[in-house]
C-alpha cells in the first residue's frame, strides 16, 4: 500500500517536473548589458560590473558567477557609512520581474581574483552568471583599462 | 525635603540649565561670526566642506612608489589631494582614483602642479614596486605612499581618519575598511578643503581650479 502511494507521489513529482520544465528558466528572462571589468596590474584582484535586466513575470536572483579566466569570482557589496570604505561579500542580488539590477562602481560588484593568464584592457573575458534556479548564462565582460569609470559605450573621453 | 521646596529647587535647577543652554547658544553665536568674518578676506566660494584652520598642515614621513624617504615638505608648491586605501581593493579606490584622474584631466595644464597622493593603509601587501605599478595606471601625477604602519597610522590620524583591516577569509585574503574622504591641501600645506563621495565631480573641479590658480601665501 504505502509502496503503491509512494510510486504514485514519484510520478507525480515526475510530472510537475517535466511542467515546469516547460518554462523558461531564470536565465532566459535577464539580458545582460555594459559587461566589464577594470584591470589592474600585477595579480591585483579586478572589479566587474554588469547590468541585469529580469523581462521576467517572476523576480530572479544571481547567486554565484564563475569564470575560466580567474580562479575565484565572488559577489561583494562596497558602502560607504560614517565616511567609511567597506566591502562585503554577499550571497544573492535579487532582479525584479520586469525590472533591473546594477552591478556599478561603488555598489554591487564581482571580485575576480587569481587570474590564470595576465588580462589586458581590451580583452574579453567570459563569466558565467549562475541564477536561483541553477540556471546559467554565459557574459562577455569587456577588460577596460584601471582608470574608467565606465563600460565605455557611450561617450569617452 | 517638603515638596514644595523640592519644585522651588527643580524649578531653579532648570532656570540655571536654560540660562547655560542660552550662554553656549551665544558663544557659538559669535564663534560662527567671528569665523565668518576671519574667512571674510578669502572671498571663494567653495563648494566642498571648507577646513582651513580646523585640520593640521600636510605632515609625514613616508616611501614613495620609487623607495625613496619623503615627508610632507617635499610636496609644498603642489596642491595635494589626499586619499587613504590600499591595491588589494578592487572597487572603491580605483573607482576614486579613475574619478580624480578625470577631474584633472577637465582641469588641463593647470593641474600639473596637483599631486594625488594615494596612501596604503595596507602597507604588507603595499611594497613601493606594487605602489608604483599602481598609480601610475591611473594617473602620472599620481604618487603611491607606504612604509612602517606605525607612520601611516600617525598620518591617519593626524586627520582623524581610520583604517581596520578585517578579518582573513581562510585564504590569506583580507580586506581593510578605510576613510573615504579626500583630503586637499594647498601650495604652502595648509588643509583646506574636505571631499566626500556624496561631492559631484564638478565641485572638484570647481573648487581645484581656484585652489590651483593661487599661488603660495608666503
Amino acid at each position: 500500500m504505502s509502496c503503491r502511494f509512494a510510486n504514485t507521489l514519484l510520478l507525480l513529482a515526475a510530472g510537475l517536473l517535466l511542467t515546469t520544465g516547460a518554462y523558461a528558466t531564470e536565465a532566459e528572462h535577464i539580458r545582460a548589458s555594459q559587461a566589464w571589468l577594470r584591470v589592474l596590474p600585477g595579480d591585483l584582484p579586478a572589479g566587474a560590473y554588469v547590468t541585469l535586466e529580469n523581462t521576467g513575470d517572476q523576480p530572479a536572483s544571481l547567486r554565484s558567477a564563475r569564470s575560466t579566466t580567474y580562479a575565484s569570482v565572488m559577489l561583494h557589496k562596497s558602502s560607504d557609512e560614517g565616511g567609511v570604505s567597506r566591502m562585503a561579500m554577499v550571497e544573492t542580488l535579487v532582479i525584479p520581474a520586469h525590472g533591473k539590477a546594477e552591478l556599478a562602481p561603488g555598489g554591487y560588484h564581482l571580485m575576480l581574483t587569481k587570474a590564470a593568464s595576465s588580462v589586458k584592457p581590451g580583452d574579453t573575458v567570459k563569466v558565467t552568471l549562475g541564477f536561483g534556479d541553477g540556471s546559467t548564462l554565459e557574459t562577455d565582460f569587456v577588460a577596460r583599462p584601471a582608470n574608467a569609470t565606465d563600460a565605455g559605450t557611450g561617450h569617452d573621453h | 525635603m517638603s515638596y514644595a521646596e523640592e519644585m522651588t529647587r527643580t524649578d531653579s535647577r532648570m532656570k540655571l540649565r536654560r540660562v547655560r543652554s542660552a550662554l553656549v547658544a551665544l558663544t557659538l553665536a559669535v564663534c560662527m561670526t567671528l569665523l565668518t568674518a576671519c574667512h571674510g578676506g578669502d572671498s571663494t566660494e567653495w563648494r566642498l566642506t571648507n577646513v582651513t584652520d580646523h585640520m593640521p598642515d600636510l605632515d609625514f614621513r613616508l616611501v614613495d612608489d620609487q623607495g625613496k624617504a619623503v615627508t610632507g615638505q617635499n610636496y609644498r608648491g603642489k596642491v595635494v589631494l589626499l586619499y587613504f586605501g590600499y591595491t588589494h581593493c578592487p572597487d572603491v579606490c580605483p573607482l576614486t582614483l579613475a574619478q580624480l584622474h578625470a577631474i584633472l584631466q577637465k582641469l588641463g595644464p593647470l593641474a600639473d602642479s596637483a599631486r594625488i597622493l594615494f596612501v596604503s593603509v595596507d602597507p604588507a601587501r603595499d611594497t613601493p614596486d606594487v605602489m608604483h605599478a599602481y598609480v601610475n595606471a591611473f594617473d602620472p601625477r599620481a604618487v603611491g605612499l607606504s612604509g612602517p604602519a606605525r607612520d601611516i597610522e600617525a598620518l591617519s590620524k593626524r586627520y582623524r581618519s581610520a583604517f581596520t583591516r578585517e578579518p582573513d577569509k581562510g585564504d590569506g585574503q583580507y580586506e581593510v575598511s578605510h576613510s573615504s574622504a579626500i583630503y586637499v591641501f594647498d601650495r604652502d600645506g595648509k588643509a583646506r578643503l574636505l571631499a566626500t563621495p556624496a561631492n559631484q565631480q564638478d565641485d572638484l573641479v570647481h573648487d581645484l581650479q581656484q585652489l590651483l590658480s593661487q599661488g603660495t601665501g608666503a
